[in-house]
C-alpha cells in the first residue's frame, strides 16, 4: 500500500489521481499512524510555507512514527514541492527544523526582479538536466519538462543526493534521491506523461 | 528554459462546454470531458474552467464534474465560478484542482483573499479581473459575468489583490472574448506594469502570434484562449485544437 501523508498541506487529490492513472489500486490519503506503519511506500505531499507545514506535521504526531518507518525500516519514499525541502535540515523560510532526511537546506531564490526579470514564485513549465537517472528519472522521455511552483528550492550539501538540476536564475536542485529517499520540487502529478513515468518509476522501485 | 504558459479558457454552463461573444450568447461546443482528452493529448500547458453562472444563480460549483475534470487531467487546473467561502476552495482543491479563481467576490469582499492565501497559499489564489473599456479609453472592472459594473481602477483592483495574496491575474477584456481580434495589449501593458504577480492575458486571442506580443510586448507571464482552441475556420465549426508545441516553442522563447 502507497499511503499520501495527509498533514493539511495542500493537493493530495491529484496525486491518487496520477497514482491510479500508472495502475496502483491501493493508494491511500491518510494521516492515521496505522496505515503509516502498514505502507510499502510514503509520498509526503505539500503545498504552502515550510513552518506552516512542519507545525501541521508534529501536530499529527507522525514524526517519529516517519522518522521510524523511513530512517530504520528504510520505505521508500518520495517528497514533493513543499515535502521535498521539508526534508530539508534548515529552511531560510521558517524557524522549525525541517525533517533531515536529505543533508540540505532550503533558501529562497537569490536573485532579483530588477536584474533578472524573473518573477518569484517560478512557475509554468520548465525542463531539467538530468545528472544521474537515479530511480525516478529512469527511462524518461527526451527534452522532459515539469510544472514547478516555488519561491524555495533545496541546496545540497552533498552533491551525489542530485539527479536533477533546473535552471532559473541560477541551476537549482530539482530533484534528488539518496538511496530510498527520493524527493521532487516539481510537481510531477500535473506533469503529462513525464510524471506519470516518474511516478511509475517510484511505484515499479524495490 | 522556463516557457511562457498557453491555456485553453473554458467556459461551463449547466455543465457542458460553450463559448461566448463579449460575455454574451454562449453557443454551445461540447462535453468538458472529450475536449479535456484532446488537450491531454496536445500536452497544454494548463487548463482554466470557469462557470459562467454560478455566482448569477448563488449557486455551488459543479462538484462532480470538477472531479471528473481533476481525475482526466494531468497538468494544473484553475477553476472559478461561483466561490465565496474558504471552505468550497477546501473541497474544489481536495478533488484534485489546484487553483481557484476569486472575481466576484473578490470585489465585494477583499479581505476573503487575504483569508484564502493565507490558508492555501498564494499560489492556489488566482484573482480573476474582468475588464471593461469605457468613454475616453478608461478601464473599469466588472462582476457578475460583465453585469455589473464596480467602478474599480482594474490596476488600482489588481495592486490591492497582490497585496491581500493573491499569486495570480487572470486578466479578461470583456470587449476582445470570443472576437479574436487579439489581446487589449494597452490594458495588459498597465496591469502587468503595476503588479509582481504573474498576469494571465485573456480576452482576444486568434493567432499564435497574439500570444507573442501579449508576452514580449506588453509583459503577460501567460496566456488564455477561448475560441481560438474550440472553434476553426470562419465559421466558427467546433474543433477542439491546439497550437503545436513546436511552433509556440520558437515563437515564445
Amino acid at each position: 500500500m502507497i499511503v499520501i501523508i495527509d498533514y493539511g498541506m495542500g493537493n493530495l487529490g491529484s496525486i491518487l489521481n496520477m497514482l491510479k492513472k500508472v495502475g496502483v489500486r491501493d493508494a491511500k490519503i491518510s494521516s492515521h499512524p496505522k496505515d503509516i506503519e502498514q505502507a510499502d511506500k510514503l509520498i509526503l505531499p505539500g503545498v504552502g510555507a515550510f513552518d506552516t507545514g512542519m507545525h501541521h506535521l508534529r501536530e499529527t504526531g507522525l514524526i517519529p512514527l516517519l522518522n521510524e518507518k523511513v530512517l530504520k525500516a528504510k520505505t521508500p519514499t518520495l517528497g514533493v514541492c513543499l515535502g521535498m525541502q521539508l526534508m530539508a535540515k534548515v529552511s531560510e523560510e521558517g524557524e522549525l527544523p525541517g525533517l533531515g532526511w536529505f543533508d540540505a537546506e532550503t533558501i529562497r531564490f537569490r536573485f532579483d526582479f530588477k536584474h533578472t526579470g524573473l518573477k518569484i514564485p517560478h512557475m509554468g513549465w520548465n525542463t531539467v538536466n538530468i545528472k544521474q537517472a537515479g530511480t525516478l528519472f529512469k527511462d524518461m522521455y527526451p527534452q522532459a519538462r515539469f510544472y514547478f511552483v516555488h519561491s524555495f528550492h533545496l541546496v545540497a550539501h552533498e552533491a551525489t543526493n542530485v539527479l536533477t538540476t533546473t535552471e532559473y536564475g541560477y541551476e537549482f536542485a530539482s530533484a534528488m534521491q539518496r538511496e530510498h529517499i527520493m524527493a521532487a520540487q516539481f510537481h510531477p502529478e500535473k506533469s503529462h506523461k513525464f510524471g506519470m513515468k516518474l511516478y511509475k518509476n517510484f511505484v515499479e522501485y524495490a | 528554459m522556463l516557457m511562457p504558459r498557453v491555456m485553453p479558457c473554458l467556459l461551463l454552463k449547466n455543465g457542458a462546454l460553450v463559448k461566448t461573444v463579449k460575455f454574451k450568447d454562449p453557443a454551445y461546443i461540447g462535453d468538458p470531458i472529450n475536449a479535456i482528452r484532446i488537450y491531454n493529448e496536445k500536452e497544454v500547458d494548463e487548463l482554466i474552467f470557469l462557470d459562467i453562472t454560478a455566482t448569477l444563480e448563488k449557486r455551488e460549483p459543479p462538484y462532480k464534474i470538477l472531479s471528473e475534470i481533476a481525475s482526466e487531467c494531468f497538468m494544473p487546473v484553475t477553476y472559478g465560478g461561483g466561490v465565496r467561502d474558504v471552505e468550497t476552495i477546501r473541497k474544489i482543491l481536495s478533488l484534485g484542482i489546484e487553483k481557484v479563481a476569486i472575481n466576484s467576490y473578490a470585489v465585494e469582499n477583499p479581505e476573503f483573499i487575504r483569508a484564502a492565501a493565507d490558508k492555501f497559499g498564494s499560489s492556489t489564489i488566482v484573482v480573476s479581473i474582468d475588464v471593461r473599456k469605457k468613454m475616453f479609453g478608461r478601464y473599469e472592472v466588472f462582476i457578475h459575468d460583465g453585469r455589473k459594473s464596480t467602478g474599480l481602477d482594474p490596476l488600482e483592483f489588481a495592486s490591492t489583490m497582490e497585496t491581500m495574496g493573491a499569486g495570480e491575474i487572470l486578466l479578461t477584456a470583456i470587449d476582445r472574448d470570443g472576437t479574436q481580434e487579439g489581446y487589449d495589449l494597452d490594458l495588459i501593458k498597465k496591469v502587468a506594469g503595476a503588479v509582481g504577480v504573474p498576469v494571465v492575458a485573456c480576452g482576444g486571442a486568434g493567432k499564435v502570434d497574439d500570444f507573442r506580443m501579449a508576452v514580449k510586448e506588453a509583459g503577460a507571464s501567460a496566456c488564455a484562449a477561448g475560441s481560438m482552441v474550440v472553434y476553426f475556420g470562419r465559421n466558427r465549426a467546433v474543433l477542439i485544437t491546439f497550437p503545436e508545441r513546436e511552433k509556440l516553442e520558437e515563437i515564445l522563447k
